[in-house]
Parts: C-alpha cells; structure tokens; sequence
C-alpha cells in the first residue's frame, strides 16, 4: 500500500507522524479550550407572553488535544457535544472562554482554519446531491487549493483504502448511507488535514460498513498522525478507536482520561451469569448478590474472587453453564451520565 | 476565483440533470405569455401607443419577462440556501474555506446559465414564432442586451440571497417570500411593462432594484429612451448600480450574521 509514499507528497504537505507536532513551528496542542461557555437566549411561551430564558449549552470546559491523539467526546444528547464541536470548528461564536485550534481562533479565522481541519457530520453531507460523487471529489483540489498531481495521488489512495471504485461516478443521491460516509470522510481528507472533526460518522450504519470505517481512521491516524475528534453514541467507536475520552455532561466536563480510568471511575462490578439445570429462587452465596433472575437464569453481581464464588454456587446447585461478564463501557458511561443527572 | 469557476460548472451541470423539468418550464412560459400577449393585444387595440410602448413593444417584453422567469427565479424558488439555515445544513457550508456569498453567487449563476440557454432561448423563440415582435437589427444592441439579461441574472441572485440570509435571524423565510413573491415580478415589469402604470408610479419602479431584472432589460432590447440617461447605456450603468449595491448588502448581511449566528440543529 502506497500510503506512506503519499504522506510526503511533495512540498504542498507537511510531513506528520503520529504524536509529533505538525511541524509548522507550533510546537503546542491542536485544541486548547479554557473556560469555554456558550448560552442560548430561548424564548418560550406562547404568541404574546414569551418570555426569554438563558439557557447553558456548554458551561467551562477546559481540555487541550495533543497533535496525533483520537479523543472520543461523548455526552447524551443535549449534553452540549454539537455546541462544543461547533465552537471548535468556528461556526458558533463562544459566549465565554476561549478556544484555540491549530493555533487560530475559530470563529474569527473559520475559513482560514477550514483549511487546516477536516469535519465530517454522519448527519449531513457536504458531497453534492444530483451529480457523481467524483464531482464532489474533484471540487475540493480547487477548495484547498491542492496541486492537481498531489490531489490525484491522495485520491487514488483514498478510493483505494475505501474502496470508492465502483460507485464514483454515481450521483450522491443514488449511493447508500454507507457508500457516502465513505465519500464525505473522502472529501474530508483529500486536503490532508491536520484534524479531523467527526460528529457520529457511524450513525446508521451496518456492522461491516463501521468496522471499515474505523479500520479506516486508525490506519490514517497511524500513517498521517492525523489527530481526530470523534463524538459518537457508539461505544463501539470509543472501544476500537479512542486512547482518550471526554465525557460532557449538561454542559460540563465530567470525565477526561483514557478508557481505563474511566472504568476505574465507576465500579461497575463483573457480573457472573449462571444457567441453573432447573429454576431456582434467588441463590444466596457470599461474596455476590443476585441482580436478576429469569427462569433458570440468575445474575450475580461480584463482590469477592470469581473462583471462590463460583465453587460456592456449584457447591449449592446443578449448574448447567456460567459465564463471567466484565463491566463494558457501555454500563460505564451510563453509570456515569445518571451519576451527573443531578441539577 | 478558480473555486468559483469549478463551483459554477457545478452549478451548472447539476441542473442539466433536470431535462423533463426544463421542457415543462419552456412549455408553461411560453403558454402564460401567449395568455399575457393576448391581454395586451386587446388593449393596444383600443390605444396604438402607450406611453411610447406600441403593441410590438409590449408583446417583446411579455416574451423577455417569461424567457427570464427561470433564470432570475423571481417567483421563486428559493435558493436552497433558505432550507440549509432553517435545517442548519448550512453549518457544513460554512465549513468550507471560500464565502457564503461567494460560493453561492456562483452556484446559482451555474443554475441561471443554464436556464438562460435551455430556458429563456427556447421560450423567447416560441415567442418569435407566434407574434410579431420588435427585435433589434444590429449585434451591439443584441450584445448589450446579453449583457443586461447578465446584470438582471445577479441582482435577481442578490435579491434572493437577502431574502434568504435574513434566515440566520428569522429561522424561517416562506413569509419574506410569501411577501416578495407577488410584490417582485410587479415591481419588475414581469406582470404588466411598468410603461402601462401611471407616469410617477412608473418613474419611481423603474428605479427600484426589481425593474433592473425585466423592465431595464427590455427597454434595453427595444431600445427604448426612457432608460435613466435617457439611453441604452444609463440602463446598464443602474443595473450594474444596483447588482454592486446588493451584493454589498448581502456581505455585509452575511458578516452580521456570522456574527450572531446560531447554525440549527445537532
């Protein structure tokens, strides 16, 4: 595969490697937030007694992004994720704090930085509608300005690694969900940049499709030390892709560190599932409580040592099957999104 | 300028992907012309002249109006602009590194020249065909004619943006259509040549933006005097005026809103 050949393509690029500093004499993080705040003005009420109320989207969150990280930003929805992201990519003007990306001010420089990041929403798209999706492709070399050559080599290294072959002279509108996430995170990277910004880029997908896709982004961010922000509902996404993970909730920063750490935060304990020969009452050994009891089916929350715990069941019934579930990180986020459900 | 050039190629080809649409439209125009040029037909019966509009005149104009329906879109339809701020799809448009105004300027000229040719061409010769018209004789004349359909086709784009970018403030702007859509192709002339309505009343349209996009433009054709300047050329210098004018406000506009803007949905 020619990928490492196409990272050094010629003078347009810089070179990067993941976790090097992209090397245009910023030395600092990608992203830097300080305090970053923005409220809405909402006016509710009916036709004629409407009265304004400020609400906070995102409230001081501060976090900084080093060069060649994937951080996962998660959140439930209303959390604040797409305020954060839009602030970050300068379309919406922060109310309080500051951030800086790639070492510019968003909302003041959007389309300057535009061209140092890419964004993709798995929501929109930016291809063009009724015409081939190569159309959309070929824009982009004019849009950042890319030397036509260069364009052409990352193009065809694209189109290969995702196999956009078949279906690049089909109009936008003709091609699957997952046939066009492929084509917008395509034009999103085509000017090689150095962020890229994902807003759920596998909402809706099959299982194949997202495992391309992620396979995809670790590759770029391993050959090209791409850094990427990825806010998903996915936690899929979080467990393959993300070395890091912000969780935002109600507008503020309730976690920030890897994935270990973050399930060392909530003590989520191992569960062991135990298929009895025959329905029993709730069994009662020491070191683990049943949570749940369905037919001949029991869960036991682990307090003690598996083992021990294990011997005292098959010691008390005839045990069909067992099995040993470790926390995931999906009971962990959730854990920790009705641990901030406080006001 | 380069990414302008690929934009409005975009633009252009992407419309050329609505043949059928194109065919209906050329239909439905010329039918409302014959309709409109048999209305007055029947009143330059009664009167040979209005002021100095003699029935050719006015049946040219009907056909100029209708031929430029779809390249101004003064009727509408909106440009999609409108529904990417109401949806907030416009927060991808934003995240490209070239203007709004800009990208969209030449999108929609990509769409006008394409309905310029496979619109207005088609109609306007239905038009030749069926009546009499008055045509000029020499190639400057047809050329400075171009030029002014030119002019029209950006201050009807102009016109459109300001009517859609008052969406980053107003969230949803069928009502600002459902105002200018009738009030537009009146003020233009496209209804009735602006020539027929009472001298002051017509003295004052002729100066407002919309006449620029059918009135000036058929008085251009024709030839005709009562042009601000008095000639062929005062015309095109209000158009160019007013398209410099518009697009102006719609930067300005389009700042503002960026300032305070709050692109919709998650």
């Amino acid at each position: 595969m020619p990928t490492h050949e196409s990272t050094a393509d010629g003078t347009a690029t810089r070179e990067r490697t993941a976790g090097e500093t992209a090397a245009d004499g910023e030395g600092g993080p990608i992203i830097e937030a300080v305090g970053l705040g923005r409220d809405f003005v909402r006016s509710e009420g009916r036709f004629l007694r409407r009265t304004r109320r400020t609400v906070s989207a995102v409230r001081d969150v501060t976090f900084t992004v080093r060069p060649g990280e994937i951080v996962g930003y998660l959140g439930p929805n209303g959390a604040g994720k797409s305020s954060t992201m839009k602030m970050l990519t300068g379309i919406l003007t922060p109310t309080s704090g500051s951030v800086r990306v790639a070492g510019m001010e968003p909302s003041r420089q959007r389309t300057r930085l535009a061209r140092e990041i890419g964004v993709v929403f798995g929501q929109r798209t930016t291809l063009w509608w009724d015409l081939p999706l190569r159309d959309s492709l070929t824009l982009t070399r004019h849009l950042y300005r890319v030397p036509a050559a260069v364009h052409a080599e990352r193009l065809a290294e694209l189109t290969e690694l995702l196999e956009l072959g078949p279906f690049l002279g089909t109009p936008v509108r003709q091609l699957s969900l997952g046939q066009r996430m492929r084509g917008d995170l395509t034009a999103a990277l085509l000017h090689a940049p150095r962020l890229l910004v994902l807003d759920e880029p596998t909402i809706g997908l099959d299982v194949v499709s997202k495992s391309t896709i992620r396979e995809f982004l670790l590759r770029v961010n391993r050959e090209r030390g791409t850094t990427i922000l990825i806010t998903t509902h996915d936690l899929g996404d979080v467990e393959r892709l993300c070395d890091r993970v912000m969780v935002i909730d109600h507008g503020r920063l309730a976690f920030d560190g890897g994935l270990t750490e973050l399930r060392a935060t909530v003590p989520t304990p191992r569960v062991l599932v135990v298929d009895l020969v025959a329905p029993a009452p709730a069994i009662e050994v020491a070191g683990a409580t049943a949570v749940r009891v369905d037919g001949p089916r029991q869960w036991l929350e682990l307090a003690d040592n598996p083992a021990r715990v294990i011997a005292a069941v098959t010691r008390q019934h005839e045990v069909a099957d067992l099995t040993l579930r470790e926390p995931d990180i999906e009971g962990v986020v959730s854990a920790l999104y009705r641990g901030g459900r406080a006001p | 300028m380069r990414v302008h050039c690929a934009v409005y190629a975009r633009g252009l080809r992407r419309y050329s992907t609505y043949r059928a649409a194109a065919v209906a439209g050329i239909l439905t125009n010329s039918v409302f012309g014959v309709i409109n040029a048999m209305v007055l037909l029947a009143l330059f019966a009664a009167r040979p002249e209005i002021n100095g509009y003699d029935a050719a005149d006015a049946v040219t104009q009907v056909y100029v109006a209708q031929a430029l329906i779809a390249p101004l879109a003064i009727m509408g339809p909106a440009l999609e602009l409108s529904e990417r701020i109401r949806t907030g799809a416009v927060g991808t448009d934003l995240l490209r590194p070239v203007s709004l105004l800009g990208w969209w300027l030449a999108q929609d000229l990509g769409r006008a020249t394409f309905d310029l040719l496979f619109r207005s061409v088609p109609t306007f010769a239905v038009g030749a065909l069926l009546f009499t018209l008055a045509l000029p004789g020499d190639a400057l004349r047809w050329a400075l004619t171009l030029l002014s359909f030119a002019l029209a086709t950006v201050v009807g784009f102009a016109l459109r943006y300001l009517y859609s970018v008052v969406g980053f403030w107003l969230m949803d702007t069928r009502g600002v259509w459902a105002v200018m859509g009738p009030v537009g192709p009146v003020a233009a002339g496209m209804l009735l040549p602006l020539t027929l309505f009472p001298a002051p009343a017509a003295e004052v349209l002729r100066l407002l933006p919309w006449a620029s996009m059918v009135q000036i433009p058929a008085e251009v054709l024709l030839g005709k005097d009562t042009l601000p300047g008095g000639s062929v050329y005062g015309g095109l210098l209000l158009q160019a005026g007013w398209a410099a004018v518009l697009l102006a406000l719609a930067a300005r506009l389009t700042t503002l809103a960026m300032r305070r803007v709050v692109v919709q949905g998650g």
